[in-house]
Formats: C-alpha cells, structure tokens, sequence
C-alpha cells in the first residue's frame, strides 16, 4: 500500500507526556499498512504561545515544518496533537489564501513554503484514508465489557473552516472508528465540551469543575472508558481525577484511553507495546477483559443457542431472581 | 432637427456636485442643439410646462431630459411630450443622478462626465425613430400559486371582483401553515375557527376553479395572455368518488408514515386526510411507505373503501389554463432540527421546532391538544423556548430576522401556561421584536401576567441529564452563565424561502434574492408588483411575514389584477426586436436564445427560413440581438445605429 505514505509530525507531547500516544500510533498505523516518516529536523509548531501575540511569527514557526515536508516529496503530513494540527493548517490556508502573508512568513525563513502540502489529524487519515472496513478487518480481540465515550475536545473540529473534518459541534469520526473495532460506543453529550485543561494551572478551581463535568456526564452515559485524541485532553483527564474527586468529593475512577490504544488492544498489541502503564487510572481491568475474537464469537453462539433453546427457563429464572432481590 | 436640452437640478441631488449652468451652456454648442436650459425640479409641473412651451415657442422635434435615472421618471416625459405633440419616443433620458451626482464628489469631473453624457443622449434621440404601440386582448382569468392565507385571500378578492380564479395548491389541502397553528397572536384566537370560514369560501366559491395536490409544470406567454401547464399529481384514489368519510385512515395497517402536515411530530397512515377540516377532503396515499407499492401487496384500503375510489395504477395528469395575471402566493420554509448540532440536531426527542410545537398544542393535532412532551408522552412541567435559532446567524446563512417568532414564543408561553398551570416558561431571546399593534403589549402579558421568564442570551448546547434537557446559555443581563433542567425545548427556527423556490420563480420569470425569496418590483412604491408585468406577489414567498401582512398583500395583489383587468386591452410597448427579412439567413439562432420563446421559424413565400418575432411576447431584452451573426435582428429603439451613434458622442470628444 505504497499510496499511504504520510509525514508524520509528532509533535512535542508526544516526545514527553503523550509518550504512549506515539507508540500507539505508529504501531496501529504500521498495522494498517500506512507509512509514517518523520520529518528531518523538525521544530516546535508555536502552538498557543506565538499566535497570542504575532500571527506572522507562528504562522512562520509552523510553515518551517510543512517547508521541511514539502522537500520530502510526501504530500499529506498527518500529526497526532490538534494543537499541532490547528496552526499548521492557519498557516497553510494563510500562505494559500493570501499572497502578501505568504510573502512576509516567508521572509522569516530560510526555505520558502509554497503551499502545497495537505495536513490531516491522524485521526482523519485513520477514517477516510485507511477507512472502516479495513479497520475491522485487522482486530483480532474483543471486549465484552467495555462501554466507551468519545470525547474529542475543543479543537479537534473547530474552527470549522480551519479543521474541514467532521462536525464541530457532534463529532462521529471516532465514534465510527471505535464502533468499527466491535466496542460499544455510547452517546455522549459532551464531546466538545471545554475541559478546562489550558487553564490547569491559574484556574484550579475552575478547571476541577468543568472536568467534573466531563467525566461525570460520561459516568451518566454509562461508560467505563472515556477515549481521547488530544494530548491536552488525556493528560488532563486522567492526571486531574484524583485531584477533582479530592475537589468535588467525587469517586471517578475512569481510564482515559487515547483511541489508537484501544485499537492496539483490539489488533492484539501487548500492554506493554502501547505503554498503558503510563496511564495514571489504570486500565488493568478492562485490558484483562479482551478475548480472543474467535473465543468471544463461539462464546455468542453458546449464549445464542442457549437462548434458542430455553428462552422461558431463562425469562422464568431471571424473574425468580428479580423477586429475591 | 431640432432638439431642446433641459438639465435638471433636482434641488440639491444634481446641482450640489454638477454645475448645471455650465453643462446648459456646452449643451448649446451641441450641432442639432437650438435650445438647452437648467431647471430646478424638471419633474414638478411647472418643469413641465417648460418643456411643453418650448417645443411650442422654439418647434423643437426632439427632448432630452438629463436628470434622474428613467426608472423614475422616463414615463412622466414621454407623456409631456406626446402631450406636447411629439411621438413618446422622441424623448431621451440621461441619468446625471445615480450614475453621476450621487456617486462622484468632484463637481468638475462631474460637470464633465454630465457633459458626455448629455452629448450621448442628443446623439441618441437625433436617430430616435417614432415608434407606435399596438393593442391586444386581455384574457381576464388569474391564477393564484400556492392556498395559504396570502393566496387565499387573493383568490377571493379576485373572484368577489367578478374574475374567474385559478387557484392550485401544492399540497393536499388548501391553508398553508395558517391551518397547522393553534391560537393566534395576539388575540388567542383559535387559527382554523378564522381560517377555516375562508377556507369553505375558496371551495364553494363558483368562481375558483381549485386543484390540490398540483404543481406548475411550464409558464408560457405574457401578460394577458399565459398558458400554463398543472401537473396534478397522482393521489391515488379517484376524489371524484371519494367523500373524505376516512374509514381507508381507519383500516391502513401502515402507521409509521411521515405526517407532513403535522410536521412529522407522530406517524400517520401510509392513506390519510391531513386534517379535519382540509379542503378538499379528499384522502392521498403516500406511496413511500404504503405497502401496496413498497412490497407489491396489501389492498386493504381497496377493500374497504366504499366507494370505489382507491386507484393504484393513477398516474399523474397534465392539464392546460389560459390565464391572463398570476398571484404568486408560495409561502415560506422552516430550518430543520439538522441545523443544530449543539442543541442534538435531532437526536433529542424532546427539542422540537416552534411549529410542531404548534401541532403538539392543537386539538386536532397528534396528541389532541394535551401538551405531552414526544420522549414518554408526560406533561412537562418547564418548558424553555430559543428564539433565533438559525435567524440573524450569518454563519448559518440567515443573516436577517424572521420576523414573527418573538411573537409565536410568547404565544405559545402563555398557552403552556393555561394547558399546565403548574408549569414554568422560560424564553432565551436577542431582542423581543414585537412593532405591531397589540404586540409590545402582548409580550409584556406573557411575563407580567403569566410569568414567563425571558433570558437575554443565546443558548450554547443542549444536553440530555436522565429525563431532563439541560439547556445551557448565557444571560448577558447578569453576565453569567445559567443552565435550565427543561423537559421540554422549542426551537424558533429560522424562516427560510419555500422549498423550491428558485426553481418556481425562473418559471415565472420573475427575480429573486440570495436566500431565495421574490424580489419586488420596488421595496417602498411596488410591494407587491414584480418586474414581469402580470406577476403579483403576496405573502411570506417575499420574505417572512405574519398573517395581518399577508392577508393585507393578499388583497393588494388582488387589487392590482383587478385594475390591470379593468381595461379590455392592453397596450404592447414598441421596443422590441424586429427581423429585417432580407439580411436574415434563417440560422435561427435567436430561437433557441430567446429566454421567453418570443421568435419563431416563419417559411416566406420564395420558400425562404427567416425568424419571426411574436410582437406581444417579446419583452425586449435584446439577447437576440447580440446572437445574431448578420445584424437581422434589432431591438427597436436600441439599435446598432442609435448606440453606435452614442460610443460616437463620447468617442470623439
């Protein structure tokens, strides 16, 4: 599948805090028959701190890399990160949109950008590039018991003109890629809900509220793993739980899974391979829960045939039990 | 030949940036000129009787006026000088107003440009050549599109006036949206008890023709004189048979078909009346969900229809009216659910729109008029209405109000009151529009009186909490943020134009604007008129408009049909393309170029192709001309020669 070869620009998280997310990642891509090749000398996107002050320099500071990935011949990069993701398509449609802007970002660098490289959220590439059908194709493990939300966070989707995926309001694209692996996947009324994470550190108060939110309404869905996208989000959700239940007298206890580990474990990957003993909630449970696919499909048949057989021995006995409780 | 030149300072407006004098005393030096004058207002009547006595005092042949744009005025000057003795098109306009005074600042570059165009204008009318109308018969029918309150009382005007009326609804049922609502604003009267007496007075009126459930199929023709093909779709059951008594409804075993007049609130039957008081009421099976055309058997409705009148195999008819005016009466389209990702975009029973909020609240309406919320059919207890949902949202494509939701909110929060006293109504709102008379008042009951609680803020998401709808907004008043546990959420969603409204109005030639509803002919003086001659405007297809505003333009259209009607001919203006025989080569490309099939083939005597210009169709566009590779064919009074002789003017100063 020579025609999957992408750029892939990691981004700083995923060097530091988001380490599994880059194992994640790369093991499912390479999984799905797509080629990731990092770009030669790659440096910071400028992501939050440069556009709050001068929309030139960031946009120079994310067009230094998509300069880098236009000699690479390659002509789709894919970044894991959103944040990353964001400033590089701003500067992109900027460059594109505008030729004086292009003219003064360029001054700032050594090699000029000249527009023509397309970037793409990996989760993208994973839904329309590599697509649904090829995604089930390679699981090979199933999870009985887990029930999962997606929440994709403020800047997935958003602003649409910039992100041109999906919907800003009611994204799916996870939802549809997570349903492609057999889990369940329940509805979510918070998807884009602000989780408070940029504001971790002067606004505490705030951010244990809003994250109170998050994770409560996916309690309410009835999920036991919340799946993210976002570096910024995962860290958040997860590092802060003990923090918001000491907070808000709450008692979460709910892994926040990037999607590409849940992936991982449907394709069979080890925990180890996908660093799930990075996470700060541990997944155990839910990772010792997979079987085996064929396991879990002769397993259906079992409970299929029993129900086939005795529907009313079955109805009579869980009356019998309701009664007792 | 003698031409006379009067510049008009239209007080201000000209003589303010154009030095009138001085573009008199070039005029003059002007070959042909012999007289040349400035005025203060041309148009006023004494402005008039200049003209008149200097074509008398100097024997002028020919006038120009240079003042406003011909638009406003063109007409007022052909008649001063035919009054005068000359032929109406001896006379030239040059537009020094909107073209020149208004839009440059420089009095000198706009002196000179007035000059120039002035000299266009003598060049102009020294090649004028006098032209005469014709007459021809007017067919005194009119056809009304679209049976909502608009066209309806359009209908009856006409029809009380004496006129033979067309009236063809697209629906089963003639009332449009007036008949789907509950009460009306802002004197709670029930909406059908004073739609439905009109409704009756359309289907026995002997002078309205009606067909239901038809569309327009092709417009041809002009002013006085349209042909016009109605397609009458197939309904499936013969209506001639059929005596709306409903035992088909009964007996239908489809129960999930989409129920278009209740706004798809509750299914209905793959057969149905849409209402009990439609007219006419007739029964219509949706072949979408009936079972006897999406798996091939059922017949259950054949049975059991007394009459007979259930036919599968109907197809749909094609059936022809001469008309002489048409009332385009279309109505409006709703934003749907979709629209809203952040309030569910569907996904939340509980969110409805206003208008099936409407339904919900109507006896005759799916749950007879008990106000039980579509999740568990319970009587909700708090109720949150969001205005503007769509409206005044450039980036939803609705950058304009639309118009009657502040009102149908505080209407139904008041009726939310008297159906479940114990209920709590709150309004997320941008502004209360209420300029009607009775409006402002009526709004203010609703929170005085019924304690309506109105937020001022937009609502940012809507979330489902276990039975409940959190409705999150912001209440810009406290500046904060505030969060509503409702059981039930109404959206005001936008007004948009009529679903196929575009395609309806290329039909009938007529303009319309980028969010698809019809252009007037003027905004302020010609509110119902359009620029084709013959097509009227009424109601919300020319923007949103409550039901007083449509009414009102209901008659009006109907009073302009009636005095367009009043005279037994009408007179065909002259500019229009004519075919010079002997240059055409009959490669009749202007046939298939003409937007209003005003040219024919005609075989000569010799045996020669030549086209041929129907005098009464053509509305003078000039596209012909422009197509015609020899020259044949010219628009009278905007020849080659007279515009030629125009870039001439210019050209050699």
């Amino acid at each position: 599948m020579a025609d999957k070869e992408y750029a892939y620009y990691s981004g700083c998280s995923l060097e530091g805090t988001a380490k599994e997310y880059d194992m994640s990642l790369r093991l499912v891509m390479k999984a799905l028959g797509a080629t990731l090749t990092e770009p030669h000398d790659w440096s910071c996107c400028g992501s939050t701190p440069a556009h709050t002050v001068d929309h030139v320099f960031a946009a120079a500071l994310a067009a230094r890399n998509l300069a880098i990935v236009e000699k690479m011949n390659v002509h789709t990069l894919t970044t894991p990160c959103p944040s990353c993701l964001m400033v590089l398509k701003k500067a992109h449609l900027g460059m594109t949109g505008d030729e004086s802007f292009k003219n003064e970002v360029n001054a700032l660098l050594d090699e000029p950008y000249e527009g023509n490289v397309i970037s793409k959220s990996s989760l993208q590439v994973i839904y329309e590039d590599i697509g649904l059908d090829a995604i089930a194709d390679r699981v090979t493990y199933a999870f009985p018991d887990l029930k999962v939300v997606p929440y994709y966070g403020c800047i997935l989707n958003r602003p649409p003109d910039i992100a041109q995926f999906d919907d800003p309001e009611n994204p799916i694209a996870m939802d549809r890629v997570i349903s492609a692996l057999g889990v369940e996947v329940r509805d979510y009324a918070f998807k884009t809900e602000c989780c408070g994470a940029a504001f971790g550190v002067p606004k505490r108060a705030m951010v244990n509220e809003l994250t109170h939110k998050v994770l409560s309404m996916a309690i309410d869905a009835g999920a036991n793993c919340i799946a993210v996208a976002c570096p910024l989000c995962q860290q958040n959700l997860d590092l802060r739980q003990e923090q918001v239940n000491r907070a808000m007298g709450a008692s979460f206890n709910i892994p926040i899974l990037y999607f590409t580990q849940i992936m991982g474990l449907a394709y069979g990957f080890s925990p180890e391979e996908l660093g799930m003993d990075m996470l700060v909630v541990s997944a155990d449970h839910l990772i010792r829960s997979r079987m085996p696919i064929e396991e879990y499909r002769k397993m259906k048949e079992a409970e299929a045939a029993q129900a086939k057989k005795a529907p009313k021995a079955k109805e009579a006995k869980e009356a019998a039990k309701t009664e007792e409780s | 030949m003698r031409v006379g030149v009067f510049i008009c300072h239209c007080g201000n407006n000209i003589a303010g940036t154009v030095d009138v004098a001085k573009v008199a005393a070039e005029t003059r030096k002007l070959p042909g000129v012999v007289y040349a004058t400035n005025y203060m207002y041309t148009c006023s009547e004494p402005g008039q009787e200049e003209i008149k006595q200097a074509i008398q005092k100097e024997n002028l042949d020919r006038v120009v006026v240079a003042a406003c744009s011909p638009r406003m005025h063109e007409n007022t000057f052909r008649k001063t000088v035919e009054k005068a003795g000359l032929n109406r098109y001896f006379f030239e306009m040059a537009n020094i107003r909107e073209h020149i005074s208004w839009i440059g600042e420089d009095k000198e570059l706009n002196t000179n440009k007035a000059i120039e165009a002035v000299k266009m204008a003598v060049a102009k009318v020294m090649n004028d050549k006098p032209l005469y109308s014709s007459s021809f018969k007017v067919n005194k029918r009119v056809m009304v599109i679209g049976g909502g309150v608009a066209g309806m009382q359009a209908a009856l005007d006409c029809a009380d006036g004496g006129l033979d009326v067309v009236l063809v609804e697209k629906s089963p049922s003639i009332g449009g949206m007036m008949a789907r609502l509950d009460k009306t604003f802002p004197t709670i009267d029930c909406s059908i008890c004073i739609l439905g007496p009109k409704m009756v007075d359309v289907a026995q009126h002997e002078k309205i023709k009606l067909y239901a459930y038809s569309e327009i199929e092709e417009i041809k023709g002009y002013v006085g004189n349209y042909q016009v093909k109605i397609r009458k779709k197939a309904t499936y059951v013969d209506w001639t048979k059929c005596t709306g008594c409903g035992a088909c409804m009964e007996k239908c075993p489809t129960r999930n078909a989409y129920d278009h007049f209740n706004f798809g609130v509750a299914p209905t039957r793959a057969i149905n009346i849409p209402f009990p008081q439609a007219i006419p009421k007739k029964a219509k099976i949706d072949p979408t969900f009936c079972r006897q055309f999406t798996k091939g058997k059922c017949g259950v409705c054949a049975k059991i229809c007394p009459t007979g009148a259930i036919n599968y195999e109907m197809e749909d008819e094609i059936v022809t009216e001469d008309i002489g005016a048409i009332v385009v009466a279309t109505g409006y389209g709703l934003f749907d659910l979709d629209k809203f990702p952040e309030y569910g975009a569907g996904r939340y029973p509980d969110v409805i729109t206003g208008i099936q909020y409407e339904r919900i609240l109507n006896a005759s309406g799916p749950t007879s008029g008990h106000i039980l919320r579509p999740s568990d059919q319970t009587e909700p207890k708090t109720v949150v209405f969001v205005s503007c949902a769509g409206s005044r949202d450039k980036s939803l494509g609705v950058p304009y109000c639309s118009n009657f939701c502040c009102m149908y909110i505080a209407k139904q929060a008041i009726l939310t009151k008297d159906h479940v006293p114990d209920s709590q109504s709150y309004v997320f709102y941008m502004d209360i529009r209420s300029p009607g008379k009775g409006y402002d008042e009526f709004t203010r009951r609703a929170q005085e009186d019924y304690g309506v609680k109105y937020i001022r803020g937009r609502v940012s998401r809507i979330y489902p909490k276990g039975k409940k709808m959190v409705v999150r907004g912001a209440d810009t008043l406290l500046g904060t943020q505030v969060e509503i546990e409702a059981d039930l959420v109404v959206l005001a969603t936008a007004v948009i134009s009529a679903p196929g409204a575009a395609n309806m109005a290329e039909k009938l030639h007529i303009s319309y604007d980028t969010f698809g509803f019809y252009v007037e002919s003027h905004p302020k003086l010609r509110p119902v008129e359009t620029n084709t001659s013959g097509v009227f405007l009424a109601g919300a297809c020319q923007g949103p408009k409550d039901i007083p505003a449509s009414v009102g333009q209901g008659s009006a259209a109907a009073s302009k049909v009636l005095s367009l009607f009043s005279k037994d001919m009408l007179e065909s203006d002259p500019a229009i393309a004519q075919v010079n025989i002997n240059a055409c080569v009959g490669c009749l490309k202007c046939v298939k170029t003409c937007p209003f099939q005003a040219i024919k083939e005609e075989v000569l005597r010799s045996g020669k192709k030549v086209a041929k210009v129907i005098e009464t169709v053509c509305a003078g566009c000039g596209v012909c001309t422009s197509t015609c590779p020899c020259g044949a064919i010219q628009l009278q009074h905007f020849t080659d020669n007279q515009l030629l002789a125009e870039v001439n003017a210019i050209c050699q100063s």
